[in-house]
């Protein structure tokens, strides 16, 4: 459903950039979860540029102004998937 | 600007992303020639050399929102070409606007006569007078990526900035036109740039009266003598000399002149500075709060565009090392060289000045007499007395960072 709507944007004719295939986040749980909702408004090198650095804190609180501020959908339940897998694999090490 | 065969090739891109277990190669990451080491190992791993339409292969930062980087051997030259100017956008849905189609709205409640302009209106010197400036365009967060502690964000090196000589029209001029009321307090800007989401807070930013009335700052539709690229605002943005680029509003479709503080996100929670700890002349009072202030004009900074890290020279050899300097327009007053590692200084020669709000280039040659290695520094001084930073001045969101460069050559 939202990949329609990203297609459905794109097709409308917005100025559309660069190659995101290229883009390749590590293999984890939650990774389904990150891709399906974060790429909903960004390509996922957002994700890579910022790391490793950020703690659990600093991952929730991305994730939080993602969902507060920036308006997109997501459960407690979800989040908290997409917390982990962002820790997991991008936080501070 | 994308072909309809390159637009269904990033479509495809897309839906490959977001599919599991899909492998293509990895080639290109990490790639970026000379990339900055103090940037962060991820940002560096997924930073490559990509062309947007129109451009030259810029540092890749993020694909969406746009985020691209100028490489610095560009800095070489006092005015940074169209082409490999930087691109930073905020939000993902930009429209493909075209000069054609574009109309300006003036309006706010502190408007007397509210009206539209198209293209040609705005481009007509019988309407408003055009003028030119030279200009440094830098993003607010420029160098972000080189603070440490790292702070989430765009992770830019030193290339989210550039200077161009802008020629529009002022925008005291085109706001006279609707007549502006006693009690304006903010011109509220916004341009085509908005969210995926309906949700998501619009880009939109507001200019405290005095700045929005400054005689330099225009409504730019050239720069450096062709039409803006679109990636930089096409057809029109705003030019505001000597604040930081988060005013520079891209695709400008609306300007509202209001009585009350303007209290969206991108004024109210983004973009602000704490209090008090960056020397800043310019203030924005009705956005203040106690705790933090907006970011308004750029810190006084320098860039080494000539000589870079591990560099090797002969004994003996005479060493040029040249770079950049600029501030928020009060000008330089010198820049001093170091190669010693800071321990002595002597004053560079400035180049030519191209007007107070534009890169200052400067030169300094020395003989490289013995073996050994070099720290090269560069500390630029405006003529308000304010200097580079030797230690970082941390802030939440990584803003005006202007801390010296240090550049280790090798003469061997």
């Amino acid at each position: 459903m939202r990949r329609l709507m990203v297609v459905m944007l794109f097709a409308s004719g917005a100025a559309y950039a660069g190659d995101e295939g290229q883009i390749h986040l590590k293999d984890g749980p939650g990774k389904d979860l990150v891709q399906s909702h974060c790429s909903v408004c960004h390509s996922l090198d957002e994700i890579q540029i910022n790391s490793p650095f950020l703690d659990k804190a600093g991952w929730t609180a991305e994730v939080g102004k993602m969902i507060n501020v920036m308006g997109i959908p997501i459960d407690d339940n979800e989040k908290g998937q997409i917390i982990n897998y962002l820790t997991a694999n991008y936080g501070a090490k | 600007m994308t072909n309809r065969r390159q637009f269904l090739k990033n479509l495809a891109g897309v839906a490959a992303a977001g599919s599991a277990g899909i492998l293509l190669p990895r080639t290109g990451f990490g790639s970026v020639p000379g990339d900055n080491p103090d940037l962060a190992s991820g940002t560096r791993e997924a930073s490559i050399l990509d062309a947007l339409p129109g451009k030259k292969p810029l540092i890749k930062r993020t694909f969406r929102a746009p985020c691209y980087e100028t490489p610095v051997s560009y800095f070489n030259e006092v005015f940074t070409p169209n082409d490999a100017f930087f691109v930073r956008y905020h939000l993902s849905n930009i429209p493909k606007v075209t000069a054609q189609d574009w109309k300006l709205r003036i309006a706010g409640e502190s408007i007397e006569k509210p009206f539209e302009l198209n293209f040609a209106d705005l481009t007509n010197p019988k309407n408003f007078e055009h003028v030119e400036i030279a200009a440094v365009c830098q993003c607010s967060g420029n160098r972000r990526g080189i603070n440490i502690p790292h702070v989430a964000g765009v992770e830019w090196g030193y290339g989210a900035m550039g200077n161009a000589m802008w020629k529009g029209v002022r925008l005291k001029d085109v706001l006279a036109k609707a007549g502006i009321k006693k009690d304006a307090l903010e011109v509220v800007l916004n341009g085509a740039e908005r969210g995926i989401l309906d949700k998501t807070p619009d880009f939109i930013k507001s200019l405290p009266m005095y700045r929005a009335l400054d005689e330099n700052t225009i409504i730019a539709f050239e720069m450096n003598g062709q039409p803006l690229p679109f990636w930089n605002g096409y057809p029109a943005r705003l030019v505001v000399p000597g604040w930081t680029a988060t005013y520079w509003t891209k695709h400008i479709t609306d300007i509202s002149v209001v009585n009350k503080p303007f209290d969206g996100f991108w004024m109210k929670m983004a973009y602000r500075i704490p209090q008090g700890k960056f020397p800043i002349v310019a203030r924005f009072i009705s956005q203040e709060t106690e705790v933090n202030t907006p970011i308004t004009e750029m810190v006084v900074n320098s860039l080494i565009t000539s000589v870079h890290e591990g560099e090797r020279f002969h004994p003996g050899q005479m060493v040029e090392v040249k770079g950049i300097a600029w501030d928020a327009g009060y000008g330089m007053q010198m820049v001093e060289v170091s190669t010693d590692g800071g321990r002595s200084w002597k004053d560079a020669e400035l180049g030519k000045d191209y007007g107070r709000f534009s890169f200052r280039p400067w030169s300094f040659r020395f003989k490289a007499e013995k073996k050994g290695s070099y720290g090269v520094m560069a500390k630029a001084t405006n003529r308000s007395g304010n200097t580079q930073t030797f230690e970082l001045i941390r802030n939440p969101a990584g803003y005006h960072h202007n801390v010296v460069q240090k550049v280790d050559i090798v003469v061997a």
